[in-house]
């Protein structure tokens, strides 16, 4: 491959949007009910981006954890793979993701942040909104909801919330952000209306999280508050 | 090369053979269809229709029962019009798979079945094809080719082998939307390959230029990809009105004239637009029935595309 340049994002897009959103639908019927595991889950994470508790925060780390691992396998390598010949590398990251997560909730000496409100708004769109889209699209219906925990893009929307209420360190910006572009790219080649949302809010969120960490912490953030 | 229409009796023939005696569709039973006409591969004569079928993205369902339902009744529609050629390769997902499902389900008489090469290494191009012709459930390939010219000087030797092995029946390279032609005429001129497949349109007409007549002096047969430009065409032509020559030339729809402009071009051995859409393959195929618009039109209809689109 010698004319790379020459390549556009429509040459590397191998399925439609009627498959890619029939995927969703089939794999949404094959799992249900666990949809509602999956808020529960969902209100943790929220609840991590909202409340000063330690082990909230490490309840939190290990939610997501499971979903991006739940996620690499159930989503990417059970059911993408089949029309997206990429989704093993995406597999792969999403479980590194998910050991990152680990690590975070047992490293020692972990902040926990101060409450900000676009962190809990990110939290609660990924979880109650984004799932609402599938209603928005043309042709588009609830059986195609994608779901926090479930789906990759409200599980990465929910993680870059908790990343920005955590002040967490590039590394684990990496991945999320690198899965909202190339999902913002793929919904952008299959005309999907929301296309902008992924790789706008990476933007956002990793933009408050520069800012964040160049002012000092709240008084809330402290290694270890109780002591 | 001439233009050849087969008799109505084999056509109706082959027709009920592949709907297995069924009820044909509305359209088809109304009327007796207009012969597909056929155009012989320049290396053997062996006669193929017009008009083929692609599968890049269409066919790619995964395990979706539904899209594969839909996918096997365009091959089904395909047949029956009298199709033969459908193309597919190892990087178009689970397409192979589906085609596969619709050769096994349909078992169509007359299959030309077209596939690709799609690694770097020779030795990994045999076990490939090998996967690849499990998939398809076919006892060998009509054509291989070289998809996108990867790894080509390592893959040619190889299936030109199994050409004179009786293995594969002929042999070729791919490239599309204008890609390393340079490449592509010197393998043309340089290598005895049967086939070769390229991008072209009423828009796109580099090909026209040295390719197509290189395919015609060498005698290799050309098939034509992404003649909609992957549907931007078609609808970026939606709603306007067709000009007073379709009628001429039996069109009632964009996407006909676009197929007839280039299935028109002499050295063009059929075109492979990819569907879903069981009413777009019959349209498709009544593309390469009837009249065909001669130099003269093809500049026209040239003209108002690129004023149109």
């Amino acid at each position: 491959m010698s004319e790379w340049w020459t390549y556009s994002l429509s040459d590397f897009l191998m399925f439609s949007g009627r498959s890619y959103y029939r995927l969703i639908e089939s794999y949404n019927a094959a799992i249900w009910p666990a949809h509602l595991l999956a808020l529960v889950a969902g209100v943790i994470v929220i609840g991590a981006s909202a409340l000063p508790r330690q082990n909230l925060q490490r309840s939190a780390a290990l939610v997501l954890a499971a979903a991006w691992g739940w996620v690499a396998w159930a989503y990417h390598l059970e059911r993408y793979a089949e029309i997206n010949t990429a989704a093993p590398y995406f597999a792969a990251a999403f479980a590194v993701q998910a050991l990152l997560l680990c690590w975070r909730a047992y490293r020692p000496g972990n902040a926990v942040p101060a409450p900000q409100r676009m962190a809990l708004g990110l939290t609660g769109l990924a979880i109650f909104a984004y799932p609402m889209l599938a209603l928005a699209r043309d042709n588009g219906e609830w059986r195609q909801a994608e779901v926090f925990g479930i789906a990759p893009d409200p599980t990465v929307i929910a993680t870059l919330g908790v990343l920005l209420a955590w002040r967490a360190p590039a590394i684990f910006w990496l991945i999320p952000v690198l899965w909202c572009l190339v999902s913002g790219a793929t919904l952008m080649e299959l005309k999907i209306g929301h296309a902008w949302l992924l790789p706008a809010l990476a933007f956002i969120s990793s933009l408050a999280s520069i800012i964040n960490r160049k002012t000092p912490r709240d008084l809330n953030s402290t290694a270890n508050p109780r002591s | 090369m001439p233009l050849t229409s087969p008799s109505r009796r084999h056509l109706l023939a082959s027709m009920i053979a592949t709907s297995g005696g069924l009820a044909l569709s509305p359209l088809l039973a109304a009327a007796p269809p207009a012969p597909l006409l056929t155009r012989p591969i320049p290396s053997s004569g062996e006669q193929l229709p017009l008009i083929g079928l692609g599968s890049w993205i269409t066919f790619n369902v995964g395990r979706d029962p539904q899209g594969r339902r839909e996918s096997v009744d365009v091959m089904r529609q395909f047949f029956a019009g009298g199709g033969r050629l459908v193309d597919s390769s190892p990087m178009y997902g689970s397409a192979q798979d589906v085609i596969g499902e619709a050769v096994q389900t349909l078992k169509p008489a007359r299959l030309f079945s077209a596939d690709k090469v799609w690694v770097s290494g020779g030795a990994r191009g045999v076990a490939q094809v090998e996967a690849s012709r499990k998939l398809w459930r076919v006892p060998r390939f009509d054509l291989l080719q070289v998809h996108n010219l990867l790894s080509w000087d390592e893959h040619l030797p190889i299936l030109l082998a199994m050409k004179r092995e009786g293995r594969l029946r002929y042999v070729g390279i791919t490239t599309s939307e204008g890609r390393r032609h340079a490449e592509i005429e010197k393998i043309m001129a340089s290598q005895p390959i049967d086939f070769v497949q390229i991008s072209y349109n009423a828009l796109d007409r580099d090909v026209e230029q040295r390719i197509l007549p290189l395919a015609r002096e060498r005698k290799i047969g050309v098939i034509v990809n992404r003649p909609f430009r992957q549907g931007d065409l078609t609808q970026a032509l939606a709603g306007k009105p067709l000009p007073g020559w379709a009628a001429d030339i039996g069109c009632t729809t964009w996407a006909q004239a676009l197929l007839k402009f280039i299935v028109s071009h002499p050295a063009v051995t059929c075109a492979i637009p990819a569907t879903s859409s069981v009413a777009h393959v019959r349209e498709n195929l009544l593309a390469g029935t009837g009249r065909m618009p001669d130099e003269a039109l093809r500049k026209r209809i040239a003209q108002d595309v690129e004023r149109l689109a």
